[in-house]
């Protein structure tokens, strides 16, 4: 199995450096290649997924293996790879969504001059977001971690000619890192108490006890701002709406199914660690980006931005589900949420293909011109709505009694449930206004709508597959068995805390039934709402729009956060950068100019001096010596009787002298 | 092979007097004997990484002769695993900096005679292990240098605001920076000649190994204010060389003046002697006032001022050359904050991010090179587009950009986090402060060299570079032996980390076993 899991890391590996290299050369441009390396790491991971459901062990652990990398002397630092349950699922559904984007992306690309480097990044990222969900330490985690934000980097900015993508890219680069920090913030206190970066190993470290309850919570919160910003969390969250300058398959793969919901897997694989404060932290930013990205989407008109603000929505609802303690819940949604969107995404990119733009108001009337698109888009409508017996609604459905489990149990915090399940009532509202303006009522632009065509095989086949996930392969029961909640008890913990009980009793039971009514009639109503807007025009959108004009401001401009970050952070460290090297140039090489400048100076000065007055003594020496001289040389008459009458008067100055 | 270390360090002498021999008009002669003598040098270098004997922290290689004996002074070379590195660094970007240089036209004997003696001083610096041998190295760097950009260097020019700048003020500003520099470590060097006795004859000694063993201190030395002070004079010396805030600003002036090949030189090399010299003389001969409290927090402070100072200043240049020349200033804050936390990881991390910021920043140098070759200007935002026209360039500057900002998978990045831990791993509650507050750092870089990326080479194609030739071979011959190693690095750095690891954990334990005693009323 080992050797099955490493294989499935490198062919992507081997796809991106054959199609980096040569893939201009190759046949075709390589797009087989890649592809085709995809759909055997696709085969290898079912084995696996297969012998984790035959196994039927809850978080079993199926193979694993550790090497070193590099070791300080005393420190030893490994690479190592983990197989278990949840492993196992991921492993399935990032090749699966990869494998069959691959394949759409054949139709979806065709004809663009940078065909191979596409599939190349795209091999990149398959490398490193397997990497990410195979590796079995937090050094680890965190380089792959990166390399999937390069990947999305280069990804996003795929058509870089627009400024609008490259523009997107770099900010999902550094929106990222700022999260990233955060959790290298959370390893250096871990690896700093524990002295390995494996799991296991911290995990063990933390049951002992071997972290403070403050340290403890900040790490977890710590650790957590990386999944705020791989994961489009509020506040980071800005980042995820843009990168939709990607090409379409890509936004599928990696900002609505796969790496976005890196920050859900990464806090699903560290869950023992966070204690209850950073769990209730956690809820509450899913909450938060839950509702309010929820909220945007209602007013978006470009049908990319709707998905975009989806996935932030139900990537809000993922972290609810870890944060109330419904572990299996948010896991859950995850790969639920990962077929649908994916099927979501992939079908916009049809319609897009088809009708060449992405503003929803030059669609309609799609249904009759493209039905696989039409059929298979409406099936994960229903399952992101919620609407049972569709694997959206058993995710949903679990995330929501866990949130209203929550409350049940900890007072003042049923709020989190209340916004949630109203949330999800927007979410069916949103998704229906699309799908309505989508694809019925009359084409908005004829001409579109006339050219107009179902997409090629290799896009719609993509579609029927993961409809097929999306209707509901994944059954709550043996899920929560295979990948059920883990606790510190496992790692040694003394007294494991029961913080949020067991999950069967009574509780737990009324909490689900409640949640489970309530999900459902407020995913009707909001279905029921939308229909009545947009599809029977009973009220006209246009009407409460402007009525309601200041609130549709503040959504469609989605609460200003972009503004908002422009007026304060980005133009705060420009404005600092510019003044520091401003500072650099003038106060601080000033001052050395400056003593350089003083020394020169100085040196003209005492040169001066040397030159006026040292000089000028010896010169003045020197022209007494002559002035005596000139005068002196007078007396040099060479007349004999002169000198004989100087001798005599000499000899008389010198009598009288001696006389006093 | 005896005497490798005299071998390596005056090769380049030896292809100094051969090039005197050629006629002025043979340029290519000139170059091809330059290339052949750095080239063996680098056999020499290969030969001292595959002999050397890594789990020893002793000294290697040695090699000890009376100079002169009436002031005890010897010549005494040898080399640990600190300086295994940096000499292997030095012959590395020596020799590909010759075909760096294959381009300069005027007196080119002159370039390379001066270029072979600049890296005869600089092996010299890494391989001496006489205090007085040392500084002679140290000072016979300046000269060559002083040349290289004061007359290969851009030409003089007057500023807007009435500064001339250019070659030659860079030139001066670097020599007598640099000569302030060494006085104060002339002084504690002289300090330690007249206050440490050779164990053996009694006598005056130079010698770092018996420096470095506290037992032969006497005199004033045993004073800790003393200490103290001569702590100081020499970290003054080093801190220029490195650069530390406030003492960089001959880095900018001097990097963005110099030629390429110098450039590349003067970031890749010299700035490590700053570093190094703390780790090979002021750490051990010094560890108590190392270890004292101010020192050793005013150490990662400035570590950490270096980080973020050098990284915002980085983020508002105009001129691409300038940038890089302030991210080195930011990239060696983080050796600084590395060797500040006294731990072994720190420490490895702090010599492997000397190593790997060596081979980052030279292929920015080389690359900055390029395109100056070919637009006659490096101002960032006069470009744009250039993926288009030049893919393999764009390659090139991504892989060094993103290597500079520490990408997991290239080089930097493994030094960098360690550097980090390291220094958090110190326990205490402050220096912890410092290494999180200097991780924002590595936000700012991101940011500064993708919005470079993007203004130089994405968006629609400067009409102006339409006809922009791509990168030459012999310029690919330059740059890809560097970024394989930054890969290779990157991926493995087991390599690089085994060489060093021995002699750097015994300096930790050294460093950590001094008490630093209760002076001045400072504790």
């Amino acid at each position: 199995m080992i050797t099955n899991a490493i294989l499935i890391l490198l062919l992507p590996l081997a796809a991106f450096v054959v199609q980096i290299s040569f893939g201009k050369r190759l046949p075709r441009k390589g797009d087989w290649l890649s592809t085709g390396a995809m759909f055997i790491a696709l085969f290898m991971a079912l084995s696996i997924l297969v012998d984790a459901i035959s196994t039927y062990e809850s978080n079993k652990v199926l193979a694993a293996q550790t090497w070193e990398w590099f070791s300080f002397g005393s420190v030893h630092v490994t690479f190592g790879i983990v197989i278990d349950n949840l492993t196992a699922f991921m492993l399935f559904v990032v090749t699966l969504i990869s494998a069959l984007v691959h394949l759409y992306s054949i139709g979806y690309m065709h004809g663009d001059p940078r065909y191979s480097r596409y599939f190349a990044y795209l091999g990149l990222f398959s490398f490193s977001m397997l990497g990410l969900v195979l590796v079995d330490n937090f050094l680890g985690i965190y380089v792959f971690w990166e390399l999937v934000g390069l990947s999305s980097y280069l990804l996003i900015g795929f058509w870089f000619e627009k400024d609008s993508a490259s523009n997107a890219g770099k900010k999902a680069f550094i929106t990222n890192r700022i999260g990233d920090v955060g959790m290298f913030a959370a390893i250096m206190i871990l690896f700093s108490t524990f002295g390995t970066f494996d799991f296991d190993g911290v995990f063990a470290g933390v049951a002992a006890g071997g972290l403070s309850d403050g340290w403890l919570t900040a790490a977890g919160i710590l650790l957590f701002f990386g999944a705020i910003g791989k994961s489009a969390q509020f506040p980071l969250h800005v980042w995820l709406p843009d990168a939709m300058e990607g090409p379409t398959p890509v936004s599928a793969l990696i900002h609505a199914a796969t790496m976005v919901a890196a920050g859900v897997y990464m806090v699903g694989r560290t869950f023992v660690l966070y204690s209850a404060d950073a769990l209730f932290f956690i809820a509450v930013i899913g909450t938060i980006t839950a509702f309010m990205a929820a909220t945007i989407a209602i007013v978006q008109k470009d049908i990319k931005r709707v998905l975009a603000y989806s996935t932030i929505s139900q990537l809000g609802y993922m972290m609810v589900g870890l944060g109330t303690g419904g572990y299996t819940a948010g896991l859950m949604h995850l790969t639920t949420h990962a077929m649908f969107k994916a099927l979501l995404f992939l079908g916009s990119g049809s319609v897009i293909h088809a009708v060449h733009s992405q503003e929803m108001d030059d669609m309609g009337g799609l249904r009759k011109k493209m039905p696989i698109t039409f059929w298979t888009f409406l099936i994960a409508t229903l399952a992101l709505s919620g609407v049972p017996p569709l694997s959206g609604f058993f995710s949903k459905d679990a995330i929501l009694a866990s949130a209203l489990e929550y409350g049940m149990r900890h007072s003042g915090q049923m709020w989190i449930f209340v916004i949630m399940l109203l949330s999800a009532g927007i979410t069916a509202f949103y998704m229906f206004r699309l799908v309505y303006m989508t694809f019925f009522g009359e084409p908005a632009d004829k001409k579109k709508y006339d050219h107009a065509h179902e997409s090629p095989l290799t896009m719609t086949l993509p579609l029927m597959i993961l409809a097929v996930f999306s209707i509901g392969t994944f059954s709550w029961g043996w899920f929560e068995h295979l990948i059920s909640k883990p606790s510190l008890a496992a790692y040694g913990a003394v007294a494991a805390v029961a913080e949020h009980g067991g999950g069967h009793d009574d509780v737990a039971h009324t909490a689900h039934t409640i949640a489970m009514i309530s999900s459902i009639v407020v995913a009707l109503s909001g279905i029921l709402l939308a229909t009545t807007v947009y599809y029977w025009k009973k009220i006209s959108a246009e009407t409460w729009g402007s009525r309601l004009k200041p609130l549709y401001n503040l959504l469609w401009n989605k609460y200003y956060f972009d503004e908002l970050y422009a007026a304060t952070i980005i133009s705060g460290t420009l404005w600092k950068s510019r003044f520091l090297a401003m500072f650099d140039l003038r106060v601080i090489d000033g001052v050395v100019n400056g003593v350089g400048r003083l020394t020169a100076g100085l040196s003209n000065v005492s040169g001066k001096v040397d030159l006026r007055v040292v000089d000028g003594l010896v010169n003045l020496v020197g022209r007494i010596v002559a002035y005596a001289g000139a005068r002196l040389r007078t007396l040099q008459t060479g007349n004999v009787q002169s000198y004989l009458l100087m001798a005599l008067f000499a000899v008389i100055i010198l009598f009288v002298i001696q006389q006093f | 092979m005896d005497n490798v270390l005299s071998w390596i360090t005056f090769l380049p002498v030896v292809g100094i007097l051969a090039i005197l021999f050629v006629p002025k008009d043979n340029k290519n002669t000139v170059r091809i004997i330059a290339a052949v003598f750095t080239g063996l040098q680098l056999v020499l270098a290969v030969w001292i990484y595959r002999n050397f004997d890594s789990s020893t922290s002793a000294i290697q290689f040695s090699e000890q002769y009376k100079w002169i004996p009436s002031f005890n002074i010897d010549y005494f070379m040898g080399i640990d695993g600190l300086s295994v590195p940096m000499v292997l660094l030095t012959a590395f970007l020596s020799f590909i900096c010759i075909f760096a240089s294959w381009g300069i036209e005027k007196s080119v004997k002159g370039y390379f005679a001066m270029f072979l003696l600049l890296d005869a001083g600089m092996m010299g610096v890494f391989c001496s292990l006489d205090f007085f041998l040392f500084y002679i190295f140290w000072e016979v760097m300046l000269l060559p240098m002083y040349f290289l950009i004061g007359i290969w260097g851009s030409p003089s020019r007057t500023e807007e605001d009435g500064m001339v700048r250019g070659g030659p003020y860079a030139a001066i500003k670097f020599f007598l920076y640099t000569l302030f520099g060494s006085i104060f470590m002339l002084i504690a060097m002289l300090v330690f000649y007249f206050n440490v006795s050779d164990p053996v004859t009694g006598g005056h000694t130079f010698n770092m190994l018996h420096l470095m063993d506290q037992a032969n201190h006497g005199g004033v030395l045993k004073d800790f204010d003393v200490r103290l002070l001569i702590y100081a004079a020499l970290f003054l010396g080093f801190a220029i060389k490195v650069p530390v805030f406030p003492f960089h600003t001959w880095l900018p002036d001097a990097h963005v003046e110099a030629p390429t090949a110098v450039s590349v030189i003067l970031a890749g090399v010299l700035l490590k002697m700053g570093t190094y010299g703390m780790l090979r003389i002021s750490f051990p001969m010094l560890p108590d006032a190392m270890k004292w409290k101010y020192f050793a927090y005013g150490l990662a402070i400035l570590g950490m001022i270096n980080i973020l100072y050098g990284a915002l200043c980085a983020m508002a240049q105009k001129d691409l050359k300038k940038l890089v020349a302030y991210s080195s200033i930011s990239h060696m804050g983080i050796v600084l904050l590395g060797m500040s936390g006294l731990t072994s990881l720190g420490m490895n991390g702090a010599v492997m991010q000397m190593f790997n910021h060596g081979t980052g920043t030279a292929m920015l140098f080389l690359l900055v090179g390029v395109i100056y070759d070919r637009a006659h200007h490096r101002q960032i935002d006069g470009f744009g587009g250039l993926a288009v026209r030049m893919p393999i360039f764009a390659a090139m500057m991504s892989l060094a950009f993103f290597a500079g900002l520490g990408l997991p998978g290239l080089s930097s990045f493994i030094s960098e986090a360690f550097s980090f831990l390291g220094a958090f791993g110190s326990e205490t509650f402050d220096l912890r402060l410092i290494t999180v507050v200097s991780t924002i750092g590595i936000i700012i870089t991101a940011g500064y060299f993708l919005w470079t990326f993007q203004r130089m080479f994405l968006g629609e194609l400067n009409p102006k570079y339409a006809e922009l030739p791509e990168i030459n071979g012999r310029e690919l011959f330059t740059l890809v032996p560097i970024g394989i190693l930054v890969i290779v690095l990157g991926v493995y750095p087991a390599p690089l980390l085994d060489l060093i690891k021995t002699s750097l954990n015994e300096l930790v334990e050294v460093v950590k076993a001094a008490e630093a005693p209760t002076m001045l009323g400072l504790h």
